[in-house]
């Protein structure tokens, strides 16, 4: 009897914002299932189990309602972004221990929900890329099967090695920056190699475009704005656009920089976090302009083959100087 | 004049929740009966308190003034039905805290006689003269903020007054006794506005109703054909287009900046409702006594009544035929509406309508989540606030900043809090800041003269302590000159032995000179305390 108007209130809640979320992500499963086999689900499962685990620990740590925060899915959604930015057969152990840093150290220790600074998928990915730079740059090159998944994510560790040399490959973006960078090669001979397809990597290509469906769809249904995605995708473009331009040779085309890597998952779902992104409008811009310009100088120029979780994780920290200074006007107040 | 050609504008965010609007507009409006008592609030506008005008056992006429306006920001209140005044005490007011306010409890004779009324000799009198007779005449805005409408009747200095700006939007759920009285009573309400337009002057009179109210724009067209500077404008549908500033916004482009007033930018706004009272008033000499109500909720046979103030809001639902399981009464709408404290406190000026709550019609809302920065709540502010970064600052009580975030541009029409998904009370949490805002702005006005009353003092203090100086100086200079004239007389050799005896005549001088000084002392604190 208590409590004030508004009486009605529109069907949301932070559960639907996460499902919502959750659901824009099944295309890339399923095109990392095709293209990796089962590995992904494992890593899925893995993940989503230590992140509830550490969510209730650390609820029941702090004295916080347990069935409330659990089920708002949030702890899931890191989870399954970790799963998703993590190698379909690295070991058990490398997905347990990044999920574990991003929920108690990333998230909770901030303060829970909606009070990180960081991206806890971001600070799970950079640290642990930062620890085990070999481990987390090991992807299948071919589709696996069922036993050979499991071997490598549960196998012993001398067994696993020797059987991962046979099965992976780098990645795409650190194929072409060993080739650039060690070989002295050009990027049109880099490209020849079967890693890389139409686009981005062979097979990426498709991993991104699942990306950019779900995220397009997140759009749609109002859980994200336009402005993180087009001002990433279009910086990235633009910035790339003008070194392939000038030096082709060493430089790689706009189009392998947005379908290789982490490009689509990071402009569609890393840095639209809402909670680690800047708010206002022009501010998302710049947020997202700042990171893709970062991403690109790490790929060009940096140590590390892909820069998105450095760059995530460098502009949440101008977060609040950029909402401070991109304040829009009020009503009555625009001149 | 039909404007199917007027350029349209639009404000940012806004939301749509259900309207139920379609139950309520289904009857015509009805009278209520006689209540057997009328409890009439004599605070039921902006402004100042009406001096109560009646004692108890007094009759009094229908339309007969028992509470005079306090000075020219207040509205008089007037006796809605002839009969007995039983008392005048303070009674529960139609407000959400409770509050106790002084109210006159009048019992009806049964035969509603009017007092006598005639029209007012508009055309003849002064502008002056009209407001003045529109604040006795009890006239406020019944848009909801009931503003005195006399104070708003006003052109502005600088600007000359372009558009008057007629609020039909009624952009609240479940509210609908403006549609049902533009509906029925289209010519009373353009008389009324051709009242207001030639008070203000203005050049022209744009009618904006939501373009779900069709019933209403038909009839307001088709009273307005005849007058070419009337308009009658759809406008679309989306909450809160009723809300002053933005449905100006949408017919003019005009944005008027918080603290502000809207004549300073050549236009002003009315509700419909206001500008009919002003027709009763003008055309007919009634007095304000009774507005349109809508009931709806959980009742029977949800509508629109005529209800005179000082109804009990149970009597007025009960005619409608009020369902067991209401835990309540809600005042306006549900997104800016307040519980009422009681069933049985009076509808006021303020009354729009009311609605019979059960639980299932407004649960309880779900758990408070922290808040997610989403940015939700800044896409659905028609004000373009960042709601969320007021939010955190009124919760750690950093209320500088919750203004700098421009706090007191929000027009709490509740859109943040409706979309929320984190359920938080948002508004709640505004409301919280302007208070507390409020009340520290009080107290530090309270140090500040206490402030200006001890410098005051201390210079005045400072000032007595100098001329008393000044004077003895004077004195004991005059006392040296004439010590001065007599060594003349008898001239010394040594003029350091002059001086000297000149100090020390000085000294004796001064020593006199305390006595009397002493003696006024208390003449001085006297006249300390006086100030």
């Amino acid at each position: 009897m208590l409590n004030n108007s508004p009486y009605v209130r529109a069907n949301s809640s932070v559960t639907r914002v996460m499902l919502k979320v959750l659901l824009a992500l099944v295309p890339a499963i399923g095109v990392s299932l095709w293209l990796f086999g089962v590995g992904i689900l494992i890593q899925l499962a893995l993940a989503s189990l230590t992140a509830l685990a550490c969510e209730a620990l650390m609820l029941k740590a702090r004295g916080k309602p347990m069935r409330l925060f659990l089920t708002d899915l949030s702890a899931v959604v890191t989870a399954w972004l970790i799963a998703l930015a993590f190698p379909a057969i690295a070991p058990w152990w490398l997905v347990v221990v990044a999920t574990i840093i991003a929920i108690v150290l990333a998230k909770h220790l901030y303060g829970g929900l909606g009070q990180n600074i960081f991206n806890p998928a971001m600070v799970a990915y950079a640290a642990m890329i930062v620890a085990f730079p070999s481990l987390m740059s090991q992807w299948p090159s071919t589709q696996l099967d069922t036993a050979a998944q499991l071997q490598a994510v549960f196998g012993h560790a001398d067994a696993t090695q020797r059987a991962m040399d046979a099965i992976t490959s780098a990645t795409p973006l650190d194929s072409l920056r060993t080739g650039l960078r060690a070989a002295g090669a050009t990027v049109e001979s880099v490209v020849q190699s079967p890693v890389f397809g139409w686009a981005g990597g062979s097979g990426w290509e498709w991993l991104s475009l699942a990306y950019l469906v779900g995220g397009l769809w997140l759009w749609q249904q109002k859980i994200i704005t336009w402005h993180i995605p087009l001002a990433f995708i279009g910086t990235l473009a633009a910035v790339s656009g003008v070194f392939w331009l000038v030096q082709p040779d060493s430089f790689a085309s706009p189009l392998l920089h947005l379908a290789a890597g982490g490009s689509m998952l990071g402009a569609f779902f890393i840095l639209t976090d809402p909670v680690s992104a800047a708010t206002t409008p022009r501010g998302k811009l710049i947020y997202a302009a700042g990171a893709a310009l970062i991403t690109y100088l790490i790929r060009s120029f940096g140590a590390f083959p892909d820069g998105v979780a450095f760059a995530t994780l460098l502009l949440n920290i101008c977060v609040p100087l950029i909402d401070m200074k991109t304040q829009p006007a009020v009503f009555g107040h625009k001149q | 004049m039909n404007a199917a050609l007027r350029k349209l504008f639009s404000f940012n965010g806004g939301v749509k929740p259900q309207t139920h609007k379609a139950e309520s507009t289904r009857t015509p409006i009805v009278p209520l009966p006689l209540p057997p008592v009328f409890v009439v609030p004599l605070h039921q506008s902006v402004g100042g308190t009406p001096i109560p005008l009646v004692k108890p056992g007094q009759k009094v006429l229908k339309g007969e003034r028992i509470g005079a306006a306090d000075g020219n920001y207040s509205a008089a209140i007037h006796a809605p039905t002839s009969g007995t005044v039983v008392a005048v005490e303070p009674r529960t007011m139609a407000h959400t805290s409770g509050l106790s306010m002084l109210s006159v409890v009048i019992e009806p004779d049964g035969d509603d006689q009017w007092l006598a009324t005639e029209k007012f000799p508009f055309q003849s009198a002064a502008p002056d003269e009209v407001r003045d007779y529109l604040r006795d005449a009890g006239i406020v805005g019944l848009g909801g903020a009931v503003f005195p409408s006399h104070m708003k009747l006003k052109p502005g200095k600088a600007t000359p007054m372009k558009t008057l700006v007629i609020n039909g939007a009624e952009c609240e759920p479940f509210i609908t006794c403006d549609d049902m009285l533009m509906r029925e009573r289209p010519a009373e309400i353009l008389r009324g506005i051709c009242i207001m337009r030639e008070l203000l002057q203005a050049e022209e009179a744009v009618v904006g109703i939501e373009d779900n109210k069709p019933e209403a724009i038909a009839s307001m067209q088709t009273a307005a054909a005849t007058m070419p500077y009337v308009q009658v404008v759809a406008v679309p549908t989306r909450y809160p287009a009723g809300g002053a500033k933005q449905l100006i916004r949408v017919l003019t482009g005009i944005e008027v900046p918080h603290g502000q007033r809207s004549t300073d930018y050549g236009v002003q706004c009315f509700n419909v409702g206001t500008a009919y009272a002003i027709h009763e008033a003008i055309e007919l000499g009634r007095p304000l006594i009774s507005r349109i109500v809508t009931v709806a909720g959980h009742v029977d046979t949800p509508r629109n009544y005529e209800v005179r103030f000082g109804t009990p809001m149970d009597f007025l639902v009960q005619q409608a035929g009020l369902k067991t399981g209401c835990d309540g009464f809600v005042m306006g709408g549900p997104m800016m509406g307040f519980r009422m404290p009681a069933f049985d406190v009076p509808v006021v000026k303020a009354t729009n309508c009311v609605i019979a709550a059960t639980p299932a019609l407004f649960p309880p809302p779900p758990p408070e989540m922290p808040c997610i920065r989403c940015g939700e709540c800044a896409r659905a502010c028609p004000t373009d606030l960042q709601p969320f970064e007021m939010y955190w600052h009124s919760r750690a009580k950093n209320f500088g900043k919750a203004q700098e975030y421009s706090l007191f541009d929000c027009i709490e029409c509740g859109c943040c809090a409706y979309v929320c998904p984190s359920n938080i009370p948002l508004v709640d949490y505004y409301r919280f800041a302007k208070t507390e805002i409020w009340a520290r702005e009080r107290q530090m006005e309270a140090a500040d003269s206490a402030r200006q009353r001890f410098e005051a003092r201390n210079e005045r203090i400072e000032r007595e302590k100098r001329e008393k100086a000044e004077k003895l100086a004077a004195r004991a200079a005059a006392t040296r000159a004439t010590a001065q004239a007599d060594a003349g007389s008898a001239p010394s050799a040594d003029g350091a032995d002059d001086a000297k005896k000149a100090l020390i005549a000085a000294a004796i001088e001064r020593a006199k000179a305390q006595k009397p000084a002493t003696a006024e002392a208390p003449a001085v604190a006297d006249a300390s305390t006086q100030d």
